[in-house]
């Protein structure tokens, strides 16, 4: 509403004619209030012309007038800054000659004082990690996947060294599938000699996954925990409802750390890691798998669940201070990964895309270590790590952008 | 809302008279439900009277959340965004879905735009029963030239529904697409207010009754100061645009950024900061000699970030769907409410018309499973029953592992389904995901256990080979 009142206001028809008309709107509604008005004059006098039938009182006017403003209000931002009382512990994967293993590198994760990437308000030591996924038999990939090392699948040791030495894997998982009573059923002891194999074949940490055979899988992982003594691998997991016990006592006797896996359950992380420390594992040895869905499978899920254990940890319950594993190499299970489809654009790009999205939703909401699976991913993703940790100095413009994205 | 708005504190500000006619029992109950955001004061009919005005102001204000809640555009496609109540998802749920923009530049040739607009406008994705959809269109003005913004401006206005973002840093060039453009009473966002043009910027604001957004690239003093000076002026639909770096160190304090904004406005109370945040992951396209493919797989990466960071508005440039589709998705996911479980009524589903020879199938309660495996059965035309067991909303691969998913609860299914008596055979097909419980099944049951493809998209080819 823009009302510029002159000086003789009183004197002007239409000012009369306005009155008039604000007045039967008055008397229907009662009151007035003038809001954003600016009024340019010393003194103003509202005079209602008197009239037939009209018997309205003259109403309260209330002013709400802004000041024009002249110059910017300066205002000062300070960041609001947090502390927690907890930490979560510092888990060292891998182990050098001196400490007792062959490894020449070893990967740190943990150790977080704030939420990932918070880093107004403190520096989270550690980075966190890239696994690579490798697997003890030739398995079913998607496409976009497989081609990066088809050459070397029947090969673990062989396929180790790909996913090190030419797509940067700071860690390899090795995936004992074949053990599976289903698949191969592979010994314990025939898996224990893959796991040496690889162990040689490269020298950066070890993931020893098994089959996800409740049964067999203590049994494979106290074999493999057994050739590797030392080597602080991680073995890859126990569960509320398989012999944790077992793998607990192998990784205690032959210094390895262990995945404390449960799906999607809060309260069982929690039971399942006071369990694992029961058996004298110490938190250092101790990291945790609250389940990684897919994009659009569940994934929100666990991000929800992820933050919650990691500022749960960060206030302090003990039983929720483990680094977190992510398996977000899950995400080629969701058809948009792999599929064809003329509604959904090429599946080379969206595949690729599919898992880094899923970690990159990981990695924000409290993952410490990633199970990947295509080379692409692990480039990203490492890249925005660097990014995220200052690493990178950019001479990035960006305030003309509304005119230079091109077209 | 702020933590300490108690039940007691909202109901004080009712009429307290239980008339019922929020249909409600009375006004504690409505109480609640205006506290966990439920139904707004619009829903209690006595609040509109005179002389509970001042009370309704009241409570508006007692019950506003610490991130306000802004409109753009006007009518069937409004786009509301902002209006969060927490930090994370988990704490209660995050209200109004990250709005998604694509951009329009007004020097591309008026065919071509046509194009993009309709191009944009029809992407539309089904998923679990949602529709996945870019929200609006962002009209750049990169032609400086007043007269063929405000061309481009209409010619998008009259291409198609969605609403706009208006972005030139002249407000000159604003005022002429306001005036000539045929948006003036669309409400279209006015991007952006800068420390130099506030001035004209807030005038045009003002009299259009637009949103504006205000932009400082990593300074939030500035951006403070800017939406001081606005609120004084009397604009309080803002939008902050404090950048979205999106390479090396610059990243690192873009992300601080929106935490710290968003942190400040709910934790803190810092009303200068409770409005949305905007992110424009389209500055990856301003890298020159840059592989398309790259630019959008790298514009999705940040768009996930941002919106993983509290972003309420994206502007996108690319419209390959392969990169669209994941920041569709992420969406969906992020803006699920985690006080409900994702799932469907367990039991027995009839797909087509089935007889005593068909096949009987087997999947998880969880919904994306249950609709995709429903959907692949009846778009192959396959006469089937289909077993929905109750896994706790957990896709299969996930409640195998977790044991929600298990040959006891199978058979329970059997037993209340009835379907034993249904089919003449004895042969149960199970999701290749669950390929190990085929054993225990078996035993539990009696039945042959068929192990299934890992993927429901498989089952026509299944069936031809193993379904006589």
């Amino acid at each position: 509403m823009a009302i510029f009142l002159g000086d003789e206001i009183e004197e002007k028809e239409e000012i009369k004619a306005l009155m008039k008309s604000l007045a039967k709107f008055i008397e229907k509604l009662g009151d007035l209030e003038l809001e954003n008005v600016e009024i340019r004059a010393e003194e103003l006098t509202f005079i209602i012309q008197p009239m037939v039938g009209f018997t309205a009182q003259i109403p309260q006017i209330t002013q709400k007038v802004e000041k024009k403003i002249e110059t910017l209000l300066k205002a000062e931002f300070s960041p609001p800054i947090e502390t927690y009382p907890g930490t979560i512990t510092e888990v060292k994967i891998g182990a050098t000659r001196s400490e007792g293993g062959s490894r020449r590198k070893v990967i740190k994760i943990g150790g977080e004082k704030t939420m990932p990437f918070y880093s107004f308000e403190a520096l989270n030591p550690n980075k966190p990690a890239i696994a690579m996924d490798i697997f003890d038999m030739p398995i079913e990939l998607a496409k976009s996947v497989r081609q990066h090392f088809e050459d070397v699948m029947h090969d673990p040791a062989e396929w180790a060294k790909r996913q090190v030495e030419d797509f940067g894997a700071e860690i390899v998982s090795l995936n004992l599938i074949s053990t599976d009573p289903l698949i191969k059923d592979t010994s314990p002891k025939e898996a224990a000699k893959t796991v040496e194999n690889v162990l040689q074949a490269v020298d950066v940490p070890l993931i020893i996954g098994g089959s996800g055979n409740k049964a067999k899988d203590p049994l494979v992982l106290e074999a493999a925990a057994e050739v590797a003594s030392g080597e602080r691998c991680i073995l890859n997991s126990a569960n509320i409802d398989n012999d944790y016990k077992r793998i607990a006592r192998a990784a205690k006797q032959h210094n390895h750390i262990v995945v404390a896996f449960t799906p999607m359950d809060i309260n069982n992380q929690k039971k399942l890691n006071r369990l694992l420390l029961d058996e004298g594992l110490s938190k250092e040895q101790i990291i945790i798998d609250p389940t990684t869905a897919a994009l659009g499978y569940g994934l929100d899920y666990t991000l929800s669940l992820m933050e919650r254990i990691k500022l749960a940890g960060l206030l302090g319950d003990p039983d929720l201070q483990m680094p977190i594993l992510a398996s977000t190499s899950n995400s080629w299970g969701a058809r948009e990964a792999w599929m064809k489809s003329e509604e959904w654009g090429p599946k080379e790009y969206r595949g690729p895309l599919w898992e880094t999205v899923t970690t990159i939703t990981a990695m924000m909401a409290g993952g410490d270590l990633f199970m990947l699976s295509h080379p692409a991913t692990v480039r990203i993703i490492k890249r925005l790590i660097e990014s995220l940790y200052g690493e990178v100095n950019a001479d990035q413009r960006i305030q003309d952008w509304i005119t230079d994205i091109g077209l | 809302m702020p933590e300490k708005v108690t039940l007691l504190s909202v109901y004080r500000y009712l009429p307290q008279t239980n008339c019922g006619e929020c249909g409600e029992p009375n006004c504690m109950a409505f109480a609640s439900k205006l506290l966990d955001r439920r139904a707004t004061p619009d829903n209690c009919p006595p609040l509109k009277k005179p002389k509970y005005k001042e009370q309704l102001a009241k409570l508006i204000e007692l019950i506003a959340p610490p991130i306000k809640e802004v409109k753009l555009g006007v009518g069937e496609n409004l786009v509301k965004i902002g209006g969060k109540e927490v930090m994370y998802r988990h704490e209660l749920t995050y209200h109004n879905p990250t709005a998604i923009a694509i951009d329009v530049s007004d020097t591309m040739d008026d065919d071509k735009i046509v194009e993009r607009c309709k191009k944009i406008e029809s992407i539309s994705i089904v998923r679990i029963g949602d529709t996945l959809k870019v929200n609006m269109i962002a009209v750049r003005c990169a032609s400086k030239d007043p007269d063929r913004f405000s061309y481009v401006v209409s010619l998008v206005a009259r291409s198609c529904n969605l609403p706009l973002i208006l972005c030139s840093f002249d407000p000159k060039i604003l005022r002429a697409a306001l005036e000539k453009g045929q948006v003036a009473n669309k409400r279209p966002l006015l991007y952006a207010v800068t420390e130099e043009n506030w001035r004209e910027f807030s005038e045009l604001a003002k009299q259009y009754d637009c949103p504006v957004a205000v932009f400082a690239p990593n300074n939030l003093s500035l951006i403070k100061s800017l939406i001081k000076t606005l609120q004084a002026i009397g604009i309080h639909d803002i939008v902050i645009d404090a950048g979205s770096y999106t390479e090396g160190n610059l990243l690192r304090d873009s992300v601080n950024n929106f935490i710290m904004i968003r942190r400040a406005a709910i934790k803190r109370g810092d009303k200068d900061l409770g409005y949305p945040i905007m992110a424009v992951p389209a500055v990856v396209w301003m890298v020159e000699n840059q592989e398309p493919v790259i630019a959008s797989y790298r514009e999705a990466c940040m768009a996930s970030l941002f919106m993983n960071r509290f972003a309420d508005l994206l502007i996108m440039h690319t419209s390959e769907i392969w990169a669209l589709l994941p920041v569709l998705t992420l969406r969906q996911n992020i803006y699920t409410d985690p006080r409900k479980p994702v799932s469907v009524e367990s039991g027995l589903r009839v797909i087509g018309k089935p007889d005593e020879k068909s096949p009987v199938f087997l999947t998880t309660n969880f919904a994306l499973t249950y609709f995709t495996v429903a959907n692949d059965l009846e778009s192959a035309g396959i006469n089937c029953y289909l077993l929905v067991l109750d896994a706790e909303g957990l896709a299969v691969e996930v409640s195998v592992a977790g044991g929600q998913f298990n040959p006891s609860k199978v058979k329970d299914l059997f037993t209340s389904s009835g379907i034993e008596k249904m089919v003449k055979h004895k042969k149960l097909i199970i999701p290749g995901l669950a390929a190990r419980l085929k054993g225990e099944i078996e035993d539990l049951t009696g039945w042959e256990v068929i192990v299934g493809p890992r993927d429901s998209s498989q089952i026509k080819s299944f069936l031809t080979k193993y379904w006589a």
